[in-house]
């Protein structure tokens, strides 16, 4: 798994490739901490080359939205969803949780 | 048959994902049913190490699968303690944000994704849990 975190004037850009599993996810949730430690909470999550999602890549992406949308100070929202990967999100019934956008350029613009 | 063996570790998740993919993929699953053996083979073996070992290093996980007419059978054996994923409550999927727990979800996924799902457990011969993964008709 890489993580790559781009900080934008309104958000943050986490771009994440490979695989995120209980191997990987303490990762994730660390690259999610040191953003929301800085005080930024509004997060794009950029999934386009993301192969593989366990539930504790679930847990890692929930346990930030709770954090982020806390007093309404922001989101994470996801950006480029692999069809398998939104099938999980689907069965853990995330997506109702997460907003999701098709592009990048249209996620960043939702802030 | 094909039976191979790795350490309990987190780190050896990538690669019994790599393996049971390329088994799934022998026996001719369609490609979401290969994402779904693969996810369920993850949580399970994440469960193991977790739970069923208590931590990283402490045991092996034995791996086979078997290509059958239905589809793929999987098994996953280990020595550490039986748990009963009975007692394991199931998530709430419908909850507002701030409910959900992230707990339980793996062995959720499981069950939804795979056509049977069967727990044993011997306090001499160990833990096995075999899956099955049906072919599309």
């Amino acid at each position: 798994m890489e993580i790559t975190n781009t900080q934008y004037k309104h958000c943050d850009l986490i771009k994440i490739t490979g695989r995120v599993d209980s191997s990987t996810a303490p990762k994730l949730a660390e690259t999610f901490t040191s953003i929301m430690d800085d005080g930024r909470y509004r997060i794009v999550l950029d999934m386009s080359g993301l192969e593989f999602l366990s539930s504790a890549g679930l847990r890692a992406l929930i346990n930030a939205q709770k954090t982020c949308k806390r007093y309404n100070r922001g989101e994470v929202v996801l950006a480029n969803v692999p069809a398998n990967i939104y099938a999980a999100l689907d069965l853990a019934g995330f997506t109702r949780l997460l907003k999701i956008y098709p592009d990048v350029v249209t996620a960043i613009g939702n802030f | 048959m094909s039976s191979v063996t790795f350490p309990g570790r987190y780190e050896s998740l990538a690669k019994i994902g790599d393996w049971v993919r390329e088994a799934a993929q022998h026996a001719g699953l369609d490609s979401f049913a290969v994402y779904a053996v693969e996810t369920a083979v993850d949580e399970a073996c994440s469960n193991i190490i977790e739970h069923a070992y208590g931590g990283e290093g402490i045991g092996d996980i034995d791996c086979s699968v078997e290509e059958i007419s239905e589809g793929l059978l999987i098994r996953l054996h280990d020595n550490g303690q039986s748990f009963d994923p009975c007692c394991v409550p199931e998530p709430d999927i419908e909850g507002a944000l701030e409910d959900r727990a992230g707990h339980g979800l793996g062995i959720y996924i499981m069950r939804q994704w795979m056509d049977e799902v069967h727990f044993e457990f011997s306090p001499t011969q160990g833990n096995t849990l075999t899956l099955l993964k049906r072919k599309a008709k």
